[in-house]
């Protein structure tokens, strides 16, 4: 859905200060990248638990590190512990999806989470988000469009945001 | 960075497919930089055009700089065992003459990994991921080597 002369979906800025509205220091989604991601995740969401559980999966294989953050889990592709927190995950991405004007709002818990109790180091989160990216890429080829992909880049980046807002 | 033989042989096969005159995908990979990360074109002021998705897309000079990085990749599976000498003159060149950010060569990397996971789809699996992640890493690094 690329509109004519213009540079797709980020040509259209988004309203600082309105409700809903991220704050003035992260990146806002248009109306157009919020369009992609909720018809895109119709698509995804049948297979979310799949998609969650590979983004893992790739995450170990390419980033040893991230392991140490789960010394308690069988992380062997295929095991239980890996297909119940991928499904965790997709599901944590489908509730910021279905409130994707309030993101924030709808990630508060785990926002927390993260902060006092998982204290995951802020730079993993790139690098999940790289793998769900790198999942959604080789599972929907042809909806990862560059607008797409810009789409899902920008809406990861503003979910690991709010997961690292409350660290300090 | 010292890479092992499998790597080699595995990235040898997967690379068949990134002889540039046959892989399609070849085109995008700096169109998707320009449009994805916009404020990579600070870098690009002399390719003409690039106030629009289509007008990168269909920019010679953007495609033609997608050439030249993935037949550097090409040369990099040649020479795994040593990247940063091969990428000597090249990470001169970036530092001293295009100024580049070496964080540009992972945003640029991962952009290749994840052209390669649309084109492969799910022949791309997280070990192929892995060695895909490896190679660009390697390459990233032995491009800012001789920063100053």
């Amino acid at each position: 859905m690329i509109m004519e002369g213009s540079r797709g979906a980020s040509t259209q800025r988004p309203v600082l200060g309105t409700p809903g509205s991220s704050s003035a220091t992260t990146m806002s989604l248009t109306k157009a990248e919020k369009t992609i991601i909720l018809s895109m995740w119709g698509k995804i969401s049948t297979q979310a638990d799949a998609v969650g559980t590979q983004a893992l999966e790739r995450l170990f294989a390419s980033y040893p590190q991230t392991k140490t953050y789960f010394p308690h889990f069988d992380l062997r592709p295929g095991s239980a512990h890996l297909r119940t927190h991928g499904a965790k995950v997709a599901a944590a991405l489908g509730d910021a999806v279905k409130s994707i004007d309030n993101i924030a709002g709808a990630l508060s818990k785990l926002s927390e989470m993260h902060a006092y109790v998982l204290r995951v180091d802020p730079v993993n989160f790139k690098l999940l988000s790289h793998c769900l990216l790198v999942t959604v890429a080789s599972h929907f080829p042809a909806d990862f469009t560059a607008d797409a992909h810009t789409a899902w880049d920008k809406f990861l980046s503003i979910v690991s945001c709010v997961l690292t807002e409350k660290y300090r | 960075m010292m890479v092992n033989m499998s790597l080699a042989t595995c990235l040898g096969n997967s690379s068949r497919a990134l002889k540039v005159s046959d892989f399609p995908p070849a085109m995008v990979l700096s169109h998707r930089l320009l449009v994805v990360y916009p404020w990579t074109q600070r870098f690009f002021d002399n390719f003409g055009n690039l106030s629009s998705t289509s007008a990168i897309m269909g920019n010679p000079k953007v495609k033609a700089h997608g050439k030249k990085v993935l037949t550097s990749f090409g040369d990099a599976i040649k020479n795994m065992d040593n990247l940063k000498g091969a990428f000597a003159k090249l990470s001169e060149l970036h530092c001293d003459k295009l100024h580049v950010d070496p964080e540009n060569f992972r945003l640029l990397g991962n952009v290749l990994v994840i052209i390669l996971a649309s084109h492969f789809g799910k022949e791309f699996t997280p070990d192929m991921q892995a060695m895909w992640q490896k190679l660009v890493a390697g390459v990233a690094t032995a491009l800012a080597h001789k920063y100053h």
